[in-house]
Order: C-alpha cells, then structure tokens, then sequence
C-alpha cells in the first residue's frame, strides 16, 4: 500500500490543498488566441501529418459554428477562449532514456505530488505515462508491453509512429461535432495517451497516466484513445491534481474507448483538481467527453472519483453497439465549499441482450452543489436490453444541494430498467455514536463516507483506492462545524 | 469512579434532569429503574458527553476530573462506554472495521500503536465467541438490517471489545429474548471486575436476576426520588411507580 496510517493522518492535518505549488520551468508557450494559424502552428510544433493537421482544421470550422452549451445545472463565468495560450511545452525537451536526465525540478515537483517517477516505478504492476502540461515527459515500463505487442505510447507518437490506428479509431467515438468542448479538443489537442491492446493479449500490469495542469493561464486539451483489439482486457487508470491558482484553469479533454469484439476495458479515474479556496475563488473547470464503444460481447467499466475542480461537467458514456455487451458506470462525485458537479453517465442500448449499471454517489459538503444527470437510452432494436441504476446522495450541513435528474428513453418494449435513488444525511446521532465509541468527528465523517461509497471504492484498482479513500478525507476536511 | 453532583441538565428552556446526585466505586453494580421519559437516557447521555444537552448546573466527575470540558471522545478513551437503547446505523461500514476503528483511536489517544491484526482476529474470534455471535454477522454493515436484538448484542459486543472502566447499559435488555437475555448477561457478568462498574438501566426485575446490583435507584421527573439495594427492583416490579411518585412531592 501507497499511504500508511500516519501519513494519512498528517495529511489530514493539511487544511489548505496541498499540491498548491507552482513549478518554475521554462516554457515554449504560443500566442494566447485562437485561429487557423495557431492550429497549424500546434500541429507543426509536434510534427504532424498533413491529415492531422487537416482534421484538427476542419474540427475547428465546426467549433466556430458552435455554441458554449446551457443546460448543466452549473453556473460560472464563461471562458475568454481567445485570452489562453493553448500550447505549452516543457522547454528542455529531449526524449529522456532514463531518469536521470529528466529536468531535477520536474523531479523535485513529482516528488511534491507524491507521484514521482521513481516511486511509480516501484509501486508493482503500474507502467506510467505522465502528462506534464503538454508534452509527455517520461514514459516507463514500455518495454514489458511492447514484447505483448501493447502499445502505449504519447498521442503525439502515435499519430506518428501508427497512424493507422489512430487514423482508423480517433473521432470514431467521440465526432469531432459531438459538442463544443469535443470540437474544441479536437482542433487544439496538444496530447494524451494512446494505447492498443492486440487481438487476445491480456495486458499483465494496471496502465496509468498521471495529469496535471502546471504553465499559468494555458488551458490542457488531453487526447486519449484507447483501443482494445478482440478478446483482449485492459485497466487504465488516470488520476490527477493541478496547483492552486487564482486564475481559472479550462481543461476540456476528449477520452475515446473501443472495445471491440470479447474485450474488456476498466477506465477508472481519480480526479484532485484544484477546487478553488474556501470563498470560491480559482479552481479548475473541467468539461470532459469520455465515451465508450462496445462491440459484440465487450465490456467497458467507468469507475470515477471526482473529488476536485470548481466545475466540473463530465458524463462518461457507453454506446452499448453489438449484442450482449455490457457498459458500466461507478461513480463518487465529492463537492464542497463552492464547488458545482454536473455528472453522470450516458448508457445507449444499440444491440440485443445489452446490460448497464449505473452506480450513482453524490457527497455535497459546505455550500457546493451536486447533481447526477442519466440517461438510459434503449434503440428499438435492442430486445432484452437491461440497466440498473442507483443514485445515493449523502448531504453534510444544510447549505449544499443534491439534484438527481434520470431519463429514460425506452423505444423497446423488451426493455427492463430499474432505477432507485436515496438521498441521506450525516447525522449528529451518528456522528455522536461513533465520538462515544473514541473515533473524533472527523475521523467519524471519513468513515461514514467511506462506508457510503465502498460499492464503487471497491471497483477501483487497490493501490487507487488507498488513493481515492484518502482524497475523500482530505476533500471533506473541515466540513463540519 | 463515578460522581455526579447536584447535575441539572437540559435542552433549550426545557430542564430533563433536576439535580442528580449519584457515586458510582469501582467494581460495583448500580441499576437505574424509572417510568419512561425520566430521564434515564439523558443521564447516560450527559455522562457520555453528548453535547446537544447543556449541563445547566452540577459536575459529572471521572475519578476525581471534572468532565464539563472533555469531549465524547475523550471520555471514552478514559474508559466511558454507553450501550444505545436505539444504537445509530452506519451503512457500509462493517462491525469489523467500526470496531478496529474504535480500538485504534483508543489506543492512540493513549499513546499506543495500533493493535497488530492477527492479535485484533483473536480478540474478535474470543469475544465473539464469549457472546454466541455468528462470525458472519460482523461483516454486515453495523446496525443495518439488525433486528433489535442484534442490535443490542452488537453493542455488548463492542463493550467487550472495548473493555472499559464504565460501562451503562440503557435498556439493553429490551428486545432480547429469554436466551439472548441470558448470554447477553453472562457476557457482562464475565468482564466484570472489581477494577470497573456498569449502570445498568432497565425497566424490568428479570435482567437484574443475571446480573445482580450493588444498588438500585429510581429515576422520576429528572430527579433519583429512591435508592436501595437489589430488592426494591422486586418491590418495584410488584408495586408499580405510583407510591413513589407520591414520595417525590413529599
Ligand atoms: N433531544 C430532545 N429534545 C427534546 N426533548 C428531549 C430530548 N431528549 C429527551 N427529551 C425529553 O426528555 C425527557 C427524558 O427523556 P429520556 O429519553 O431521558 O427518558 P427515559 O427515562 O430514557 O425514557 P424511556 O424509559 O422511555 O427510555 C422526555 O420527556 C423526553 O421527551
Ligand atoms: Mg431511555
């Protein structure tokens, strides 16, 4: 495990977010604004094909016809996508062979983050792939997986080094139409994660891709893409955390998932952006498209704790496409003090004998405000088609808010779908109940939380959940009075 | 161990209890019997530290320390446990894991390390035993689903885990049956020791035929307006409350 016991409780100790700290390193940063020139220049920057660059163009055609959508039950002052700088790379830029050569403050930073490389390493089974700002910096483990035949590799080299797949999948999923965060993403994407599962392979270790936000004012644009060929399992986990800033931060990324025939794909994430202060100041703004393709027999779990940004608009989705395959949704949504989450999930019954979970829990501390948003959508072809969803909601105080909005969309009449939802409050009985047996308030909340949320805590790859439990502890702190 | 002086103790404007005096030794047995709504659990309440109730006038002593300023935690790591008549349920958390939980935060107010797991199985595994309890129930959600007898053998449960210097027992009998009321009080009978003193608060005479007081005290109107020893229970059980509420005027 991660964290002992006495390292968790220190942490606890940490009122302010502790991953406040702002790295000093040079940047090779564009302009700030937006046009077809810096669209070429990004692609020029990072050495793209014609095609690429082609499609990112005619990605931002569509954006410019686009409207910054209305209906989330959030509210926030609209970014000026002309007064960000939407590339950024780390200055001293030559692909590392190991460790050693690798920038001693970036080092030094993920030593902060309690992600540093070496660490990463030696926790077993996880192959890392980080994202500092834009450019992948350090990519590990890579060669286990190549002799499986796994790729895993920066988007950037992908569309290099396998432009065939990335040709073949990318926007196949998620259209460069889809919306306006989608559409913007696919015109400035400065990188991401890609990665291919060939045809049977089970890949042997958890892949994980580490985000952050560092460069003042430069909004991250991540692309990610996961292919997984027939037969084959893979468990990709992303996790987060961003320095403080007084500025908000836009991050709008695109996460793409195909599961073709038989596969499997275990998407699990935990998310520690920077929320903003206790007044509601700063803080990242999250608008984020993830979506899922499953043929026939696949299976794609989202499982997501989200316990950061000042905004966060995010519905993990599964087109549920070829027969009897099986989507899944596991989710922890924490807000506090001013934070706004609109999130949910979006489960598209195509094909017969198709089966989703939804799994649903909301925790609203301080004066934040929550809300889960569904939509089970059954195809008039889909016979059999099943979903099941539950949405709990667990309020601290009396200023935070809940709000679970389901819709069903059934066209076929085979169609059987459960929905349930709680809502609950931490009460003083309880908390007094577990004062009496010697366990402090705070310490009483941790676990009240945690029992709310095993279901989905237990989804989660283990070393994540130590992770996940402890960002729900420290994300609640203080939240009672 | 225990003294209680002169306690007025309320909530709002409404005063529950009228000035109580009481004093618990260490290895004794005190029973607190008393028509419903007494006061009976606001006492164990106010012992127990629970802060919704303004102690108006009065002390509540723990060996010898004014407990006025000591949190409920605190005073539970001094030893202070109260059995709930209506024990609070916690969805997810397991008997297991709420119990280890307790036994650790315990151990580290008093300076401890945590209790290593293979001792912390075995102590689970013998009072576990001790109190006839099915090894799968303490992986259930605490409280979730119990019936009311569950509950209240949970509760002793976590007594016998706790082992603490105090223990008050509010109405744990009721809800058990005839079997259960027996192994329940066994379990108490065994952890009692001339070094801690249970309260045991209860409504009926059977209970006190287990376990057997030093003292018994009627509790009316926020006021004890009688002390005795084990055989007022009888009388009490015979004659009712009513001649003793005539007494409290007088
Ligand atoms: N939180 C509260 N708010 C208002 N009144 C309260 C509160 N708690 C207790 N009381 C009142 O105080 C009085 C004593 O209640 P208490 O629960 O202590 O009685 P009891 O002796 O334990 O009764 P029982 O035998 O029914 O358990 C009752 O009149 C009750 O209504
Ligand atoms: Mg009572």
């Amino acid at each position: 495990m991660a964290y002992t016991e006495e390292e968790l409780k220190k942490e606890l100790e940490t009122k302010e977010y502790e991953y406040g700290f702002y790295t000093d390193i040079e940047s090779d940063t564009l302009p700030v604004g937006l046009n077809e020139d810096i669209i070429i220049a990004i692609s020029k920057k990072k050495e793209e094909p014609e095609w690429m660059t082609l499609w990112r163009l005619e990605a931002f055609k569509y954006w410019k016809e686009m409207e910054e959508p209305e209906w989330a039950n959030v509210h926030y002052k609209k970014p000026d996508f002309q007064s960000i700088s939407y590339y950024s790379a780390p200055n001293k830029k030559p692909k590392y062979n190991s460790l050693d050569e690798v920038d001693p403050e970036l080092l030094e930073t993920f030593k902060k983050l309690g992600i540093s490389v070496d660490e990463q390493k030696k926790l077993a089974g996880v192959a890392v792939d980080i994202v500092m700002d834009s450019v992948s910096v350090a990519t590990t483990f890579k060669k286990t997986l190549a002799e499986k035949g796994i790729i895993f590799c920066s988007i950037s080299e992908a569309i290099k080094e396998h432009p065939e797949l990335v040709k073949k999948y990318i926007g196949s999923v998620v259209p460069k139409r889809d919306n306006f965060y989608a559409a913007l993403n696919s015109a400035v994407f400065s990188d991401g994660s890609f990665c291919y599962i060939p045809k049977g392979v089970k890949c042997p270790m958890e892949l994980s891709t580490y985000f952050r936000i560092n460069q003042a004012g430069t909004g991250q644009f991540e692309r990610t893409l996961v292919i997984a060929d027939e037969g084959s399992y893979v468990s990709y986990l992303e996790g987060c955390t961003a320095p403080s800033r007084d500025e908000n931060q836009l991050h709008a990324a695109v996460v793409e998932l195909i599961a073709l025939d038989d596969a499997e794909i275990k998407y699990s994430t935990v998310q520690n952006w920077f929320p903003g202060d206790k007044e509601g100041k700063g803080g990242v703004y999250n608008f984020v498209t993830k979506r899922g393709l499953c043929e026939k027999n696949a299976k794609i779990s989202w499982t997501q704790v989200e316990t950061g940004s000042a905004v966060t608009w995010k519905y993990p989705s599964c087109i549920l496409k070829g027969d009897n395959s099986i989507g899944e949704f596991y989710s922890i949504a924490v807000t506090n003090n001013f934070q706004q989450a609109d999130t949910g999930t979006k489960m598209i019954h195509l094909g017969k004998n198709t089966r989703s979970t939804i799994i649903s829990k909301g925790i609203s501390a301080g004066k934040s405000q929550n809300s889960y948003r569904g939509l089970v959508q059954v195809n008039s072809r889909a016979e059999n088609a099943r979903n099941f969803s539950q949405c709990d909601s667990l309020l601290m105080g009396n200023e935070c808010g809940a709000h679970t909005f389901p819709y069903i969309e059934a066209k076929n009449k085979t169609a059987q779908i459960e929905h349930e939802a709680t809502t609950s409050k931490i009460g003083e009985d309880q908390i007094f109940y577990c004062n009496q047996r010697g366990i402090d308030t705070e310490k009483a909340i941790a676990l009240i939380v945690n029992g709310f949320s095993k279901e989905v805590l237990n989804k989660l790859p283990m070393e994540f959940a130590v992770e996940a439990q402890k960002l729900l502890e420290i994300s609640l702190e203080g939240s009672v009075g | 161990m225990l003294k209680i002086t002169d306690l007025h103790a309320g909530i709002e404007d409404k005063e529950i209890l009228k000035g109580i005096n009481l004093e618990v030794n260490a290895g004794e047995v005190h029973a607190i019997m008393g028509p419903n709504g007494s006061g009976k659990s606001t006492l164990s309440a106010v012992i127990a530290g629970k802060e919704e109730f303004e102690v108006t006038k009065g002390s509540v002593e723990l060996n010898g320390e004014d407990l006025d300023e000591v949190s409920p935690e605190e005073r539970a790591h001094k030893g202070v446990f109260l059995s709930f008549q209506y024990p609070v349920e916690i969805p997810g958390v397991s008997v297991t894991n709420f119990i280890k939980t307790a036994i650790n935060e315990s151990r580290k107010a008093r300076g401890l390390e945590e209790m290593p797991a293979n001792k912390m199985l075995k102590l689970i595994r013998e009072k576990s035993e001790l109190l006839d309890i099915d090894r799968r129930f303490l992986s259930r959600s605490l409280n979730e689903g119990f019936s009311g007898g569950e509950k209240k053998r949970n509760e002793i449960f976590q007594m016998a885990m706790l082992e603490p210097k105090l223990a008050i027992l509010d109405e744990t009998d009721s809800g058990l049956d005839i079997d259960a009321l027996r192994i329940v009080a066994n379990g108490v009978n065994k952890l009692k020791s001339k070094d801690n003193a249970v309260i045991v608060i209860t409504h009926y005479q059977r209970l006190l035929e287990y376990i057997v007081p030093d003292f018994v005290h009627v509790l009316h109107n926020g006021k004890i307006v009688k002390s005795g020893g084990k055989e007022l229970a009888l009388e009490l059980e015979e004659k009712g409350y009513d001649w003793l509420k005539n007494e409290a005027v007088v």
